[in-house]
């Protein structure tokens, strides 16, 4: 059984535009099943406003669907007696780097999430030393995260979900504020967290290039998912991703452009290392 | 008609224990009708650089020139120039505050003091430029995807006519096909009505694809200003400056080495792809 | 210009003050400002030499703290100015009609040195404790009022969260404000009501701003388990050492004597 699992899920956010008249509903999320196991690292695509985001607030239970069932480690998170656990198990790192981090001080902010859920003084230390090492931020421990960039501040809001010692982390477009070399930091770190810890990654982004490593891509549109499979299944599908307002990274756009003029090279190539090979046989 | 820097030094809290030097001895003239792109990582003095052509920023030493004239002399009207050069900085759709759309944009060209009627003539041909039709005249900026709001944002520095637009990473957490759409648009307006472009970008491969000329700063220096061709070429220069070249770059140089008689100095999609089906049939024939 | 304010802000160094005890340091600085107002003259060189022991035991460089003060300025200004001009006694110099007397000179350099000495002390405490340790410290003092249902830690969390957010804010200020300027924005001609007018597209999209980033922190918080302060615990919990046991001593004869220099009129 998979940690994460969504039966039938839809949500309509409610717009009340007068007093008394029907509120108008819009679908964000329309018959969404996911199966997700422990250890993997998920990929969610999708063009602005696609769900993704609506999605990603599910998981961690901020928001309680309107109709189907979704599950963390079998709990349902329309279960009000399981919230925080549920959020202690699902953590969520979001978009804006500035408007997540509560505390003033780096550790100070690690350890917001241990403190509310109320683990003794030591062990929050604890936890915070591992959380600060395994993002790399040990020696930034007494910074104000106002004086960090943004790569840093998010991968102190990823060591804060950490300390909280989650089994499955979402995040939300982590890098969409950030430059490039902030998007690497981040990436790494959240890889590294996959592979060394086994944390379940849930990356949500719109940058082809963050989900060439996921074990599994789900690309959501009008809120349903249209394509999943392994990233180089939905890759090769490259004329469906644009008509989704999407794209791929730019090798395969090359493989894809030089297939189309006749070159004998395999589908959904991901990298310049296949892409060579694939040419200079 | 041209701007020019000439040898500005800026810095921030100066005699201070903070001073920073976030521009030094930078010298550029950026001509008429030019599309240039900006690059250099976080902190290599990009975001001061272009507040200097406007006057938003008065440099510690040195001169701007707009049409030959120096913008800091005494009775210069700023307010005037800043109708001409026009910034549009990243995010720009925070700075959004009327109730709908079209009474937004006009908020530049009422500055200008225009009259109401020349106003919203102004207002909706900058927005049929950035690609929202009436239906958006009468919409709260506020209901807006972001991706309109973005180009409503643009639309009201466009709305003051300038000669010379500068944007400030204007496609920062859009999707793919949102800044297409945008960067599209912006070749347009270079195009048909002859504006100067100047685009800072963290993307080579937006940057590739749309200028002519780019300038790279480092460390508050001009480290390169010349042809995408020619910048990407130092490629190592730049990935030591914590840059990168575009990936087409890359893959040129990878095949090269595989013995493969390719261009290595194609930077986009379109020229890699040339390229390599040249080489292939060379290979063939 | 805005970054210039101190007050309220952090700098980080390894002293006894930054590592004492916030709730010391918050009744000292309590303290400290009564006595101020409880010396009359001669007092003042012991209010000078604490001041000057706190600030090198502090090693918070002295040109931080003095850049603090040009906030209150126009402040002092007034002070000053109103105190020798308005208090009536023996005429030191005449002009026109406008009497400088003795009482006011030494009046207005009273509530100088009183309120100088008032920011520096205050602004030693901010510049010493994290905000979240001085909300923990002011949690900690009002906490008996929990018992009357005075929602202390709700109030607490709110400081600690406004004191992040001011550089956040200032720095988001100055940037639609350069925005608003490309635009042809004029914040500085015309009169009152039409500068009030033109603070409109700063203000409007700053609100908002504000609103947005209040959304996404409370949903932040929401994800990290926030649920107020009940079964919360604490990573830094304020348990006094004997080092602050040490620095209650020490302000206990300070204000001890202070009181003597009120009762015997130095």
């Amino acid at each position: 059984m998979g940690i994460i699992r969504a039966a039938k899920l839809g949500f309509d956010y409610f717009r009340y535009e007068e007093e008394g008249a029907e509120p108008e509903a819009t679908r964000a999320i329309d018959d969404v099943n996911l199966d997700i196991q422990a250890g993997q690292f998920i990929a969610v695509l999708g063009h602005n406003g696609s769900g993704k985001s609506t999605l990603a607030k599910h998981i961690n239970g901020l928001l309680v669907p309107t109709e189907g069932t979704l599950w963390v480690d079998n709990m349902d998170t329309s279960e009000e007696e399981d919230i925080w656990k549920i959020r202690q198990k699902a953590g969520m790192v979001f978009q804006n780097p500035d408007n997540q981090i509560i505390g003033s001080v780096v550790e100070e902010d690690v350890g917001f999430g241990p403190e509310n859920i109320g683990i003794p003084t030591e062990e929050i230390w604890k936890r915070v030393d591992e959380s600060l090492q395994a993002t790399g931020m040990v020696a930034y421990r007494h910074h104000s995260p106002n004086k960090l960039s943004g790569g840093q501040k998010q991968r102190v809001a990823i060591a804060g979900v950490m300390a909280m010692r989650p089994e499955c982390i979402v995040l939300d477009e982590p890098t969409a504020m950030l430059d490039p070399n902030g998007r690497k930091e981040v990436l790494k770190a959240v890889r590294e967290l996959n592979e060394k810890e086994g944390v379940t990654v849930i990356l949500i982004t719109h940058y082809m290039e963050e989900v060439v490593f996921a074990d599994h891509v789900f690309v959501m549109d009008q809120g349903r998912v249209v394509m999943q499979g392994t990233p180089r299944e939905v890759f090769s599908r490259v004329e469906e991703l644009k008509a989704l307002r999407l794209d791929v990274p730019q090798v395969t756009l090359l493989a894809h452009e030089l297939k189309q003029a006749g070159v004998e090279i395999p589908d959904g190539i991901l990298t310049i290392e296949e892409l060579v090979d694939a040419l200079c046989q | 008609m041209s701007v020019e820097l000439k040898d500005v030094t800026y810095t921030y809290s100066p005699g201070t224990a903070y001073e920073m030097h976030a521009l030094e001895h930078v010298s550029m003239e950026i001509q008429d009708g030019q599309f240039v792109g900006v690059i250099g990582h976080t902190g290599s003095g990009k975001s001061t650089l272009v507040q200097h052509f406007n006057g938003l920023i008065r440099p510690t030493s040195g001169h701007v020139y707009y049409n030959g004239e120096d913008i800091w002399q005494e009775g210069y009207n700023l307010r005037e120039l800043r109708s001409h050069v026009g910034l549009v900085f990243q995010y720009p759709e925070h700075q959004l505050f009327e109730t709908d759309v079209l009474t937004d944009v006009c908020f530049g060209p009422k500055n200008q003091g225009l009259s109401p009627e020349e106003c919203k003539e102004r207002a909706k041909e900058a927005l049929q430029h950035v690609g929202l039709d009436e239906s958006y005249y009468e919409k709260s900026p506020f209901e807006l995807s972001g991706g309109q709001k973005r180009r409503v944002a643009i639309a009201g520095v466009l709305a003051m006519n300038p000669s010379f637009l500068i944007l400030d990473e204007p496609t920062a957490g859009l999707d793919p096909k949102g800044r297409d759409e945008i960067l599209d648009q912006l070749a347009l307006l270079h195009e048909t009505r002859g504006i100067s472009i100047m685009l800072v970008s963290h993307s080579m491969e937006d940057i590739a694809r749309y200028v002519e000329r780019i300038i790279v700063m480092n460390k508050g220096h001009v480290a390169f200003d010349d042809t995408p061709k020619e910048v990407f070429s130092h490629y190592k220069e730049l990935e030591e400056m914590g840059l990168a070249a575009p990936q087409m770059t890359y893959i040129m140089h990878a095949l090269k080495e595989r013995g493969m008689d390719v261009d290595v100095t194609a930077t986009t999609v379109e020229e890699a792809r040339d390229s390599i089906l040249k080489a292939l049939k060379k290979r063939k024939a | 210009m805005l970054r210039d304010i101190t007050i309220g802000q952090y700098y980080p160094a390894d002293s006894v003050l930054h590592r004492m005890d916030p709730r010391v340091k918050f009744i000292g600085t309590l303290a400290y400002i009564i006595s101020l107002f409880l010396f009359h003259s001669w007092g003042y060189v012991l209010g000078t030499v604490f001041l000057i022991s706190m600030i090198v035991l502090s090693k918070v460089p002295f040109k931080f703290m003095v850049r603090g003060l040009k906030s209150i300025v126009v402040l002092l200004m007034i002070t000053l100015v109103f105190n020798i001009l308005f208090t009536p006694g023996e005429a030191v110099v005449t002009i026109w009609k406008i009497h400088i007397t003795k009482e006011g000179l030494i009046l207005a350099a009273r509530m100088g040195i009183r309120l100088i000495f008032l920011i520096i002390g205050a602004s030693i405490m901010t510049l010493t404790t994290t905000p979240n340790q001085l909300t923990d410290g002011l949690e900690s003092l009002l906490g008996p009022l929990k018992k009357i249902h005075v929602p202390v830690h709700e109030v607490a969390m709110m400081m600690s969260i406004a004191l992040r957010f001011i550089p956040i804010l200032l720095e988001e200020t100055d940037k639609i404000m350069k925005a608003q300027m490309a635009r042809g924005a004029d914040f500085e001609s015309g009169n009152l009501i039409q500068k009030v007018k033109n603070m409109i597209p700063l203000l409007v999209p700053l609100f908002i701003s504000a609103f947005r980033r209040a959304n996404d922190l409370a949903l932040a918080m929401e994800a990290r388990c926030y649920h107020g302060g009940d079964g919360r615990t604490q990573m830094k919990p304020l348990r006094y050492q004997k080092r602050d046991y040490a620095a209650y001593a020490v302000l206990a004869v300070y204000f001890g004597i202070s009181i003597l220099c009120a009762v015997f009129g130095f």
